[in-house]
């Protein structure tokens, strides 16, 4: 039931992008067609499960032992860096499929602020590790929804005569305001 | 996009033919005073970092609910910027190519860490506030991208005003859209009462941080296009 919690609050009630406002870059920048936009939820779901998973046991099994909780931040951003390209050799000798699939997203993950934001949300949240992963899991599920939600729409949207000074990212932005008004319904569900 | 910077590069080149015809002598510093000032005011307008390069959208979404926290956040991020433009410029010949990447983070990373400190134990408020968005400054594109695209390449000197440039040009964006958002949604500007009435809230939540920006940008192209 507990997880049960976490996943619907994360996905729909605060959605990451929509609410939270994490991960905007991607969302504006990559969105544009359907196909990318879930190549790179891919790799966020990849990455983030991964990252707060090394983040937390870290935090607790370091940081908080040696007293030196004011390195998070230092200590999160190098982890993250450094996991990004080992996921990225890794992917490479392993599985050239997958690596041609998420390759592009990777070296843009680093400085994805959903990544560092859910590792540092998953301390300040108190969650235990298994908590701390559904909490990932759903956030990047949350990540990719909006995501693809808002390529869907924006794909329709290219094809309409909108004024000269609001095409692109000004009509995009309005957009994800309709699209974040209508996640405002699910406000209260949990 | 590409509009604004052909009528950029126009105003470069109209200017330094100009500025070579000065006298001897005087004409070296004439244009060098001349550069700095335009290193200064691009960050303003004609390259501001959230309006025109659509960079650090997520602090200038997340924060703006009034004009003090956009204001707080854009000099917190000016301070980061400054300092890591100077550091990393000062060192940009000790650190090898191959791993500057991951030096200029942990530059970036440790004043990052410094303006938390300094924020927790004197502006508690504003900390509160601003909350998960202050450690996140490490992954915003703007510091990054100033020290990987200027810094780097500069001296100490011109990677100062160039990040003081673009850090009030963040700073002034963050503060007109918090602004913009306050009196909306609150009828208020910097916490004063302007008009007594029930205004529209959701302004101030989140579908309304988009909207806006959206609206602002729109405007700003227009104003550029004019």
């Amino acid at each position: 039931m507990e997880y049960f919690v976490i996943i619907i609050g994360s996905i729909f009630v605060s959605n990451i992008v929509l609410t939270q406002f994490l991960g905007i870059c991607p969302f504006v920048g990559v969105s544009g067609k359907l196909s990318t936009s879930v190549g790179m939820g891919g790799a966020v779901l990849f990455v983030l499960t991964l990252a707060t998973m090394v983040t937390w046991i870290i935090q607790y099994y370091v940081l908080n032992p040696l007293g030196l909780g004011f390195m998070q931040t230092i200590v999160f951003i190098l982890i993250i860096a450094s996991l990004v390209q080992m996921v990225e050799i890794i992917l490479k000798k392993v599985s050239p499929a997958l690596f041609q699939a998420l390759g592009v997203f990777l070296p843009l993950i680093t400085t994805n602020c959903a990544v560092l934001g859910v590792a540092i949300l998953t301390i300040q949240k108190d969650f235990n590790l298994i908590e701390g992963v559904v909490y990932a899991i759903a956030n990047a599920i949350g990540f990719t929804l909006a995501l693809v939600l808002f390529a869907g729409i924006r794909e329709h949207l290219d094809l309409m005569e909108v004024p000269k000074a609001m095409r692109g990212v000004p009509i995009a932005l309005v957009v994800a305001g309709i699209l974040a008004l209508a996640f405002m319904g699910f406000t209260g569900l949990v | 996009m590409i509009h604004i910077k052909e009528k950029r590069n126009n105003i470069e080149y109209s200017i330094s033919p100009v500025s070579l015809s000065e006298v001897e002598g005087s004409s070296g510093i004439k244009k060098y005073t001349m550069n700095q000032i335009q290193n200064f005011t691009k960050g303003f307008i004609k390259e501001n970092p959230v309006f025109i390069l659509l960079l650090g959208l997520c602090p200038t979404l997340g924060v703006t609910t009034s004009a003090v926290n956009g204001l707080g956040m854009g000099l917190a991020t000016t301070f980061v910027l400054v300092m890591s433009n100077l550091v990393v410029s000062v060192v940009r010949k000790a650190i090898p190519d191959k791993v500057r990447i991951p030096a200029f983070i942990v530059i970036i990373a440790s004043f990052v860490t410094i303006v938390e400190l300094v924020m927790q134990a004197y502006t508690p408020d504003l900390f509160e506030a601003l909350g998960l968005f202050i450690p996140l400054i490490v992954v915003n594109c703007i510091v990054l991208g100033r020290a990987e695209a200027f810094a780097s390449k500069n001296t100490p000197w011109s990677s100062i005003v160039d990040g003081m440039g673009m850090g009030l040009g963040f700073a002034f964006a963050l503060t007109l859209l918090g602004g913009a958002r306050e009196l909306l949604g609150s009828g208020a500007i910097f916490g004063i009462k302007l008009i007594e009435a029930d205004l529209m809230l959701v302004f101030v939540l989140a579908p309304g941080a988009f909207i806006v920006l959206g609206y602002l940008i729109a405007l700003i192209n227009k104003l550029n296009k004019a």
